[in-house]
């Protein structure tokens, strides 16, 4: 089974070298359509995201038709066709953050970063995103950026978050 | 805690008592019968949000025929301003994987499945430690059962048990047609039995002490304790472990700003109560009590009144619209209808009787959806509109 | 025996068998009950929720057609909670869909409308949805159009593409609101995989896929006096084209289609069903050859088992999944093709006609039949070979256009020359059909007796079983095919692509040992094509198969080497089958292409 070490070090890897290892992790799963999802999940976290090229190799490994590939990873808001940026910047929008200001610290985000939701900024270093409840509701809104959780954020608030990441 | 207790806390749950090896053994050396029976003559009804009785639910499962049956827990905890079963996975896996494990024995299953919602990724590197380490005891004790995560995707509706199942097979998450239900033909279109993680803790408590601790708390038809999921305008925010039956004034009493005007329970598919019904209102299964009874997967989402109850329903329209699945009319496009028909009203583009069409439009998609989420829409959409129409139209 | 049980419908008490649908125990009682997402050629999906019902007791409805019935139940289809909520659910389907009814192609046809009119829906009390969307047409397919306007994701399109015939061009994406039928990252039916067949556009129950029609071009035509419009038929559309004209499934019509042709003001009016049989001449010569070249000649680049090339759909599936293997297809064109390229030389010389002149069009039963003749290397006779294709569908559209009281029309005689035919041109028409007409001919030719079944009909291959085989044993052959004694000639017949796809998986492993198979793109062969009057299902294809056999066995000649013309034209232009001239002008090449 492929480790995370290796998922890890993808970055340094050259095109090739990535697609060895999906099809290690194919062949992983058996190449079985009842792990389509975890090979999606795996072969994202190779690629940063699930372009046309990568759909389509999945497609062929698994001898499965390719849109049905298609079909299945847009059912789920987590896979993407678009490359994202260094950092994901999630808004949660859930019913309590919503009300408690989400909807103000999202147009914020929008401002500062000059994207819109689903888009990556030029230099690549930001991607916006919004996202379901995620269970911060005591401590509404809450933001995250990658997998970092932050809580009781407001407007004023964003320019220091990002601005620490840089 | 300080102040006054109105509500009956309990400490099941989270009590943490490192005795799941005893359990484990003890229950896995009882007659399957036994065990059902237990479950049974508890009451334990599913804590996901629906309600089935969980005996019965493994039951059913026991007796259908075939060598390969599955134990799933749903963790694809996704209802808005829920948040009690990362709680649980992250502080007393141990319990669920017990629950999982005897359950395998009560029904003949040798695998279990977890379905983390993918939100909750940063809870599987601990939850995979206690696994193997669950897995390596069951070995000892000669005791054949293995458990797998499966991490969601981002889709509220595979919490539906039969789009979950669709999701753990690799399809898009659309849930089926019913019958043929879980217990005869679910994960693979083998037996399953499908327990929401509560459940699972509950049935835990259940093996420990017996039915009737469970069974003597709570009212009748809503037997036991319940974890709630405290949120919105509220001091003290968190997870409780509260007796069922409470009413909801008690509840406002303890949580409230003193402000509070209306309870979401049940999160975006259950029902919002306004503060005049507070009283009458009581938090359980069914069965009147001293009003009416809410079924409630734990959400309970307090708004102050500086909250406009547009804006709450306007968000879980707009999360409804998202996450319906697109398969069948009445959710599809009715989801859309709604959402769209509010915001026509608020902006006076049609007028106020539009709400009530809008209203018997709910009702037709409460009896005619494919799954429970296009059912539930009606819940908030009706609870919200006939208790704060002026909101909706002003 | 299933078990029975006791139901009651409406009040009334029935006895059905057990695992009955409510839809279909309703439908056995007299009771209809309206559905849209069903199709009795798929699996059942629940999703458009027209087809529920009240069972007593029990505060949901139900979905008639995903619910077997249980002992006892009673059930009610017309209760206020019904008609309310399928109302409801009617009204729905319409603000999401382009109701521009008037300007839709499917007006008259289209299974929402009627619905619509049953419910007299009069009213437009819901929001429109379909401004709010971006949609697009679709039309650089030369076969297909996809408006997703008028699209009500019932997903028989989906169910169709995969089920029947396993290609998924077309599939379900995103969710919620935004969930649409479309193809891999939306790109144009005419850059995926699609094979034209159009089945989807048959089990459309609306307007959101239809054929490119070509009707106006073709009445440009014939209004042209400097043209000579010639027209040919294939051998399913006169099993069909009664249904969109008053007749039930099954009346065969050819005589009052040619006469209707005629009316119509085409030049001529001749029958593919005689290029049927010069297909035969030439394939079956192909494959005796090919048998010649393996065993006497042991060149090693023969291919077996040979696959007949006929149906264009099935043609652009190989290219497209099984590139590695168009060497194993017949080079011959199909019949249409081959008409199409004859029109325009050995017609034109005949007539003594400028081939510049002529218009050459062809009704076909077959929407990829649209896409084939489009294709670059069709154009042997110098010019497009065959100018417009027409559908089933859109001739019955130009007779009623014309006013023609179709049913009082006296039988007429196609034109000579490349109008005779045989019963085997005809079978053509149906799956099985081209492999009996080619063993009718090539036992015949090898042996000089007729083949070994009782009056030529060679049942084995005939029925809908998706994969068909039989096996032909040869005797006591003629001397020059002396080395073919005793060789058991194994031969397959699949239908629907799905069933093509399983037997290129058994030659890809190789577990099957055919030496000749007969591939057809849609389920039934032509005559349950995707140019075929809508609805087309199983019970209707078995008339339309029941149909042809019948004007099989109605013929004076049922072998094609026996048709006159196809004697004269030998003799006159073609020489002999495989001659140089009939490769340049009959036989073709093949490409592969990319499997998005």
């Amino acid at each position: 089974m492929i480790t995370k070490d290796e998922v890890c070090k993808v970055h340094a890897m050259t095109e090739e070298e990535k697609y060895a290892l999906l099809k290690n992790v194919i062949n992983d799963y058996d190449r079985k359509e009842s792990n389509l999802i975890q090979i999606l999940h795996m072969a994202q976290a190779i690629f940063g995201y699930l372009p046309v090229e990568v759909q389509h190799y999945i497609a062929d490994q698994m001898e499965l038709s390719v849109s049905k590939v298609n079909s299945v990873l847009t059912f789920y808001s987590f896979f993407s066709t678009q490359p994202k940026g260094k950092y994901t910047v999630s808004i949660c929008l859930g019913t309590a953050c919503y009300v408690r200001g989400g909807r103000e610290v999202l147009n914020k985000l929008k401002d500062v970063l000059g994207i819109d939701v689903g888009v990556t900024t030029d230099d690549k270093m930001f991607s916006l995103s919004v996202m379901r409840c995620i269970g911060a509701c005591g401590l509404a809104p809450a933001m995250t950026v990658n997998s970092k959780v932050y809580k009781q954020v407001n407007p004023n608030k964003i320019h220091r978050i990002l601005g620490m990441l840089k | 805690m300080t102040t006054n207790y109105l509500l009956k806390r309990v400490d099941f749950i989270f009590k943490n008592e490192n005795d799941w090896e005893v359990i484990l053994s003890k229950s896995i050396n009882r007659a399957p019968q036994e065990l059902i029976n237990e479950l049974i003559s508890s009451e334990l009804k599913g804590r996901g949000g629906a309600g089935f009785p969980t005996g019965l639910k493994w039951k059913l499962s026991a007796e259908a025929v075939n060598a390969i049956k599955y134990v799933i827990c749903n963790a694809d905890e996704g209802e808005p301003g829920t948040f009690k079963d990362r709680e649980i996975l992250s502080r007393v896996p141990f319990k669920v994987l017990t629950a999982m494990a005897v359950c395998g024995h009560v029904i003949g299953a040798k695998e279990g499945y977890i379905y983390l919602r993918g939100e909750y990724h940063f809870l599987r590197p601990e939850l995979n430690k206690a696994i193997v380490e669950f897995e390596y005891y069951c070995k000892e004790i000669k005791f054949d059962f293995s458990i797998k995560i499966f991490m969601g995707s981002g889709a509220y509706i595979c919490g539906e048990e039969t789009a979950l199942f669709e999701s753990m097979e690799g399809k898009r998450g659309e849930p089926r047609n019913k019958p043929p239900f879980p217990s005869t033909s679910g994960y693979m279109g083998k037996p399953t039995v499908i327990n929401n993680v509560e459940t699972l803790a509950h049935t835990f408590t259940i093996f420990k002490y017996g039915a009737k601790r469970f069974y003597d708390l709570g009212v009748q038809y809503s037997r036991g304790s319940k974890l709630f999921s405290v949120s919105g305008d509220t001091p003290k925010p968190g997870i409780y472990e509260l007796e069922l039956g409470m009413s909801l004034e008690d509840f406002v009493e303890e949580f409230g700003d003193g402000d509070t005007k209306a309870v979401q329970v049940g999160g975006a598919s259950g029902f919002l109560v306004p503060r005049k019904r507070f009283h009458e209102t009581a938090i359980g299964f069914q069965g009147k009590l001293t009003g009416i009874s809410l079924p409630t997967g734990g959400s309970m989402m307090l708004f102050n009144s500086s909250r406009s109850m547009f804006n709450v329903l306007d968000n879980y329209l707009e999360f409804f619209r998202e996450e319906s699945c697109g398969q069948c009319t009445p959710c599809r496009v009715g989801c859309q209808q709604l959402l769209k028909g509010i915001k026509a009203v608020k902006r006076g583009e049609k007028n106020a009787q539009y709400l009530d069409k809008l209203l018997r439009l709910t009702e037709t998609m409460q009896y005619t959806a494919k799954c429970g989420l296009g059912q539930s829409v009606a819940n908030s959409f009706s609870s919200i509109v006939e208790n704060f129409r002026e909101e909706m139209i002003y | 025996m299933a078990k029975k049980i006791k139901i009651s419908i409406n009040g009334v008490s029935v006895e059905i068998d057990q695992d009955t649908t409510i839809l279909d125990a309703a439908r056995q009682t007299g009771v209809i009950i309206p559905t849209l997402c069903y199709h009795k050629d798929l699996c059942v999906a629940g999703n458009c929720r027209v087809c529920i019902v009240e069972i007593m007791g029990q505060k949901r409805l139900t979905a008639a057609c995903a619910t077997p019935c249980e002992e006892g139940m009673d059930i009610l289809t017309n209760s206020l909670k019904v008609r309310n909520s399928r109302k409801h659910i009617i009204e729905l389907l319409l603000s999401e869909h382009n109701a521009d009814c008037t300007r839709c192609y499917k007006n008259g046809n289209c299974e929402l409308q009627k619905l619509a009119s049953e419910y007299k829906i009069m009213t437009q009390d819901f929001i429109r949805l379909v401004p709010f969307k971006n949609y697009t047409i679709d039309q650089f397919s030369p076969s297909i159009i996809k408006d997703d306007s008028k699209c009500i994701r019932c997903q028989r399109c989906v169910r169709t593409c995969a089920e029947l015939q396993g290609v998924n061009a077309l599939t379900v994406a995103h969710k919620g609101d935004q969930m649409k039928i479309t193809t891999f990252f939306e790109k144009a039916m005419n850059d995926v995989v699609c094979t034209n067949c159009g089945q989807c556009i048959n089990h459309c129950p609306t307007g959101a896929l239809v054929e490119k029609n070509y009707i106006e071009e073709v009445w440009d035509a014939i209004a042209d006096k400097t043209k000579h419009v010639i027209v040919q038929t294939a051998p399913a559309v006169r099993v069909g084209l009664g249904e969109e004209l008053g007749f039930g499934p099954g009346v065969r019509v050819t005589g009052k289609m040619v006469a209707a042709l005629k009316r119509l003001g085409f030049d001529a009016v001749m029958d593919t069903d005689f290029t049927a049989d010069l297909t035969i001449m030439e394939e079956g010569t192909e494959l005796l050859t090919r048998l010649k070249r393996k065993m006497v000649d042991h060149d090693p680049d023969v291919k077996f088992p040979m696959a007949t090339s006929c149906s264009p759909g099935w043609i652009k599936y190989i290219e497209h999944m099984y590139p590695d293997y168009l060497d194993h297809l017949s080079t011959c064109k199909s019949p249409q093709q081959m008409f199409g390229a004859l029109a325009k030389t050995y017609y034109a010389k005949a007539r003594n006609l400028d081939p510049e002149t002529i218009v050459s069009v062809s009704i076909m039963p077959c929407t990829a039949k649209k896409f084939e003749a489009n294709r670059p290397e069709m154009h042997d006779s110098g010019y497009r070979d065959v100018d417009y294709v027409l559908t089933t569908r859109e001739l019955a559209i130009m007779i009623k256009q014309a006013g023609i009281d179709f049913m009082r029309l006296d039988d007429v005689h196609y034109d000579r020359l490349m109008g005779e035919s045989t019963g085997a041109g005809v079978i053509f028409g149906a799956t099985g059909g081209v492999m009996e007409a080619a063993l009718r001919t090539a036992y015949e030719l090898v042996t000089g007796r007729d083949v070994p079944f009782d009056n030529l009909n060679i049942t084995p291959v005939r029925g809908m079983e998706g994969v068909k085989e039989a096996t032909v044993k040869i005797e006591n052959p003629l001397k020059e095919w002396a080395f073919l004694e005793g060789v058991e000639l194994k031969c397959a017949v699949a239908h629907g692509l799905v069933n093509a796809h399983k037997v290129m998986e058994s030659i890809r492993s190789g577990e099957s040992n055919y030496q000749f198979i007969e591939f057809m793109a849609c389920p039934g062969g032509c005559l349950g094509g995707g140019g075929q009057p809508i609805p087309t299902n199983p019970e209707i294809r078995r008339k339309r198969a029941e149909a042809i056999y019948a004007e099989d066995e109605g013929m004076p000649l049922r072998k094609s080497h026996q048709n006159p013309e196809i004697i004269k034209i030998y003799k006159d232009f073609l020489d002999h089958p495989l001659s140089e001239k009939s490769h340049h002008l009959l036989h073709t090449h093949y490409s592969p292409r990319d499997r998005f």
